[in-house]
This record gives C-alpha cells, structure tokens and sequence, in this order.
C-alpha cells in the first residue's frame, strides 16, 4: 500500500518537479478524488440529496403526516408538486422528511459495524496467536449467516422499530469489516518502519495509532463508502417488510410499501421514492468505486 | 482431494454447533419475558405457564440446549405458537419455493452478468463498455423490492404478459427471479469484466491469436474459461446474497417461500417459526459455501494445498 502510494507520488509530482515530501498521502488522495468525474457526480448527487433532508422544514408545504382526506392519490399538480398518497398526504413533503430517517438509518448503522468492527479486525490482526484465532471463529459462525437474514434474525429478535433496525444492520455488518481491516492488518505490521517504532520503544497503542492505522485507512474509507449503499437499501427493505418505521412516519422504503396496493391507480406513490433510493445508492456506490479507483488499486 | 474434503467438513462442525446455539440462544435474547412476548400480552397465566412449559423454558439452560439440539438431530424444530402446527413440517413445505427462486435468479445473474462483464471487456473503454458498466452499476443501487413494483407495473399492468404474484404458473417464475437476480448480475458483471481484462492481458491469449485461433475462440477457450476461475468464489457469496434478498422479493411478489413464512412469524412473535426458518437458511448457506468450495479446489488444484 504503502509502495505502490509512493511509487504514484512520485510519478504523480515528476511532471511538476515538486519533491516527493510535498505531497501528504491525504493531500495525493484528495486530489485524485477530485479528478475522477465518476466521484464528483456521486458527491454532487448525494450533497443534493442530503441538503434536501436537510432543508425538509424549507422544502416541504405540508406536516409529512398531515392527511388530506379530500385529495387522496391526486396526480402531481401545482398543489402537490409530486401528487398525494391514499391518505391524501403530500408525497414531496413525505419524501424529504423520509430522507431524513432513510440516510440516517444508513448511516448510523454502518458506523455502527465500524466501531466494533475495525477495533476488532486491528486487535485480532495486530496481536495474532490465540486472541486471533479466538476472533476468526466468531467471526466464521457470524458469517455462516447470510447479512440481510442476520439482520432480519435480529430485528425478529428485538421487535420491529427503528432502532432495532439500526442496530441489526449495524451488527450484520460487523464480520465483512473485521475480515477485511485484520487482512490490511497484517501486512502493514511487517512493514520496517513498524518493527524500528517498536524497537525505539513505542507503545503498542501508540504504534497503533501512529503507523497501523493510518496505512489501513484506504481500504476502510472505501469499505465504508460501499457499505454505506448496502445500509441504506437494507434499512428501507426493512422498513418496506414493516419491520423499521412504523405508521405513520415517512420513511422512503415504507413510502414505497404503502403505495404497493395503489400502483396501477398512482404509480407515483410507490415509484417516486424509490427513486429518491435508487439515486442516494447509485451516488454513494460511484463514490465508493471513486474511491476505491484513488485510494486502493488492489480492491479494483 | 480426499483429505481436503474431510478437512472442510471437521470445518463445519464447530460452525453449525455454534450457529445451533445461537439460534436456540435467540429465544432468550427477547427483551422482556418471550413467552408474554408471544403471547403478544393476551394469554392468561395458566396458557403463560402452559406455553412457558411446552417450550421447555422452566428448565435449566443447558438442559434446554440438549432437549432442542435431540429434537434438532431428529428433525423436530418445535410448534408454531400461531398455528400450532410443526416448523419443521411448515420449512418443508416452503423452503423448495424459496430454493426454486433463488436458483432461477442465480441463473438470471450469472447469464446476465457474464454476457455484460464479457460486452465490456471487449469493447474495453468504449461506449458498449461504458453503458455495461453503467448498468451494472445502476443494478447494484436498485432496491429489489421496487425494481419489482416496476416490473410487475411494466410486465403485469400494461402489457398483461405475465401475471404479478403467486407461484401458480411457470411464467409466475420469471419477475421475481430476475427482480432477485439483477443485483446479483452486476456483480457477477463487474468482477467478469475485470477479471477477463486480466487474462487477456496475459502471454498464452498472444500466444493463441500468433497461432491464428479465432477472436471468439481465443475469448471462450482461453478467455473466459480462465476468468471464471476466481469468480466461482464470488458466485457461492452471492448466493447468499440472494438467500437473503429472497424475503424481500417473495413479499412483494407473493411468493409463498420462506421468507413470507418469516415476515409473518416475526410481525407476530412467532419465535420457534423464526429460529427454525433462520437455521435453515444458515445451514442452506453454509452448505453452498461447502460446495463451492469444493468445486474451487476441484477447478484450481493450487487450493488443496494451502
């Protein structure tokens, strides 16, 4: 990782004649982040997106809950910019509200499987031996469950609801994330520079933190990224089954299950935040492979 | 060959012991007491004590393990606390349509897939190879269940080609396979593409053209047979893929598979239902596993010796 970083670097920086040492591994990254057109589209696409969940309260004219009786499934109008659905509720008002709960889902649970997973993964691959083995195992029977099945199971367990929601996504996606930080591990602690910190008598947590955790960011910033689109498309497929949100809050893949029963009267009901899902994926996936394209050669 | 086979299946030992514990540890990991949790508050104390009784949890934890590990062993799966009916009786009546499902869509996904991975790899950096990629990747962000809103809208609504739920027709098979296999698709695509770029890449696909073998033979015989090698292991994970996804698109399709069973056993606390459907699948996947396994190191005999 480091090397081949290195050996970019410098062919990176020959044609503008800067010593090598200019350039920080954050500082090459970021600038080739910021040349990939693939990358800049998904953050111009998930930035839109998030300042309308932002701005919901701006954005949208209607209380999201607030029924219309009188205009139930109207068509997109001048009134009601993306129609109504069987309660006569403002589907544009829904929809950036439901954005809100949607991404936060998403996001929340993949932090989730990063804070136990990466300490795990650093532990299990820094310390080896027995700690090690004992870590690999539970992470082998956590794997003999599918993810999506894993969080189903635990979301069976705890009772639908959002935050049981969270927590299984979360925890299902702890083992992808140990796996692969302990494999970025272990070859970074033979690295030299590694062995001369502990020879000066650096502490293991200094070491750590210092030199195995900074060379194992890329490919944990990458995971992250592509997690982050799984997460949100388990969070919604949860609450579409009705095991997330319930009635009557907006939450885009319960938005979508509910205009399940009108779909040849109003297709907009179903179809509109499914494709406000399909775009906050699609943007959060181009990132990822952005990334991945600037970060870490070897995950292409 | 021998000894690998017996090496990956003293492999599974722990594993299943371990998932048979965690399933069974389900149970006791509800919030609350799970017997009023699946009595949803509405049982007496005697129909409590009953049910409290029936499923063993008035006994030690251990002695609660041995009695649903023997039932395990011998088929028993214990009593729908809705229907009252057996799990294990209910699991075999559904799990052939959830296998049915999932083996159509991993059909749709490897057909798929090799044919938009392959398109890209040879039209590489061109406008068939950017549109491949593209939709690989729009397939990637679909979310399954409406993908399949959209189709049974295209398919069922305005075309009236094929009917929009059920399992009652063979053409019943066709939404809910491809709505399951698209995600997997993409995948198989992406890795195809990269993976055939590789080969083609290396000396024995110049060595064949300098013979004067054709560009399709060259691509079939040299190319993709050889690029299928690391994608067998991607294959047997996004079965598992599948496995899951499965509950979501027999919802909105109305397939009657395991994952319908699921849903509703969760939406009423039915907990023998959950942990016998949650078992299954573990040991369905865990099986896939093995035989992909196995026909990696039958492929790539490097494997057997690591």
């Amino acid at each position: 990782m480091l090397s081949s970083t290195r050996e970019s670097a410098t062919s990176e920086t020959a044609g503008a004649a800067r010593p090598v040492r200019a350039l920080s591994h954050g500082a090459i990254g970021l600038r080739r982040i910021a040349r990939h057109r693939g990358a800049m589209v998904g953050a111009v696409l998930c930035g839109a997106l998030l300042l309308c969940a932002a701005l919901a309260p701006y954005l949208a004219r209607y209380n999201p809950n607030e029924a219309h009786f009188d205009a139930s499934l109207r068509p997109p109008s001048a009134a009601f910019p993306l129609g109504t659905d069987s309660f006569g509720r403002d589907v544009l008002s829904r929809l950036v509200y439901g954005g809100r709960i949607s991404l936060t889902v998403g996001a929340i649970s993949v932090a989730l499987s990063f804070v136990v997973g990466v300490p795990l993964g650093i532990t299990a691959g820094y310390y080896g031996g027995r700690l090690d083995d004992l870590i690999m195992r539970v992470i082998e029977v956590w794997l003999a469950f599918p993810d999506l099945l894993l969080a189903i199971g635990i979301v069976a367990v705890l009772g639908p609801g959002l935050q049981n929601v969270m927590l299984a996504i979360g925890v299902s996606g702890v083992p992808g994330v140990c796996r692969l930080v302990r494999g970025s591990v272990l070859p970074v602690k033979e690295e030299a520079y590694v062995e001369v910190a502990r020879a000066v008598g650096g502490s293991e947590g200094r070491i750590i933190r210092m030199h195995i955790l900074p060379n194992v960011l890329a490919p944990i910033v990458v995971l992250l990224t592509l997690r982050l689109g799984t997460a949100i498309l388990t969070g919604v497929g949860l609450s579409f089954l009705g095991l997330g949100v319930q009635p009557p809050t907006a939450e885009w893949g319960a938005m979508v299950s509910e205009g399940r029963a009108y779909l040849q009267r109003a297709w907009w009901v179903s179809t509109i935040p499914g494709i406000a899902i399909f775009l906050s994926v699609m943007g959060v996936n181009v990132i990822g492979d952005g990334l991945r394209d600037a970060l870490d050669p070897r995950l292409h | 060959m021998h000894r690998y086979i017996a090496q990956r299946l003293l492999q599974l030992v722990p594993v299943l012991l371990s998932v048979s514990i965690l399933v069974f540890l389900m149970i006791h990991l509800v919030p609350g007491d799970p017997v009023q949790v699946m009595l949803q508050d509405y049982g007496s104390a005697e129909q409590a004590a009953e049910l409290r009784h029936t499923l063993g949890l008035d006994r030690p934890l251990p002695v609660q393990y041995g009695i649903f590990a023997w039932r395990l062993v011998h088929g028993d799966l214990g009593r729908s606390t809705r229907t009252g009916r057996p799990v294990a009786a209910e699991i075999a009546l559904r799990l052939p349509y959830t296998l049915r499902l999932t083996a159509a869509s991993m059909a749709v996904a490897i057909v798929l897939g090799l044919l938009l991975g392959t398109l890209a790899a040879i039209h590489h950096r061109r406008l068939l190879d950017y549109a491949a990629t593209f939709t690989a990747l729009a397939g990637i962000s679909l979310p399954s269940f409406w993908f399949g809103l959209v189709l049974i809208l295209i398919f069922s609504y305005y075309l009236r080609w094929l009917p929009p739920a059920g399992a009652d027709t063979p053409g019943s098979l066709i939404l809910p396979a491809v709505t399951l296999g698209a995600g997997a698709a993409s995948i198989i695509a992406r890795l195809c593409r990269s993976s055939l770029l590789e080969v083609l890449r290396q000396e024995f696909i110049r060595t064949a053209r300098a013979k004067g073998a054709g560009e399709l033979r060259v691509l079939y015989r040299h190319g993709l047979r050889n690029a299928l090698i690391p994608m067998l292991s991607v294959v047997g994970l996004q079965f598992a893929g599948l496995l899951g996804g499965a509950f979501i698109v027999e919802w909105v399709f109305g397939w009657p598979g395991l994952g319908r069973l699921a849903v509703d056993a969760i939406l009423n606390r039915d907990i023998p239902v959950i942990q016998g459907v949650v078992l299954t699948a573990a040991a369905v996947f865990v099986g896939v596993n093995l035989c992909v396994d196995l026909l990696y190191a039958l492929v790539d005999p490097r494997i057997r010796y690591v």
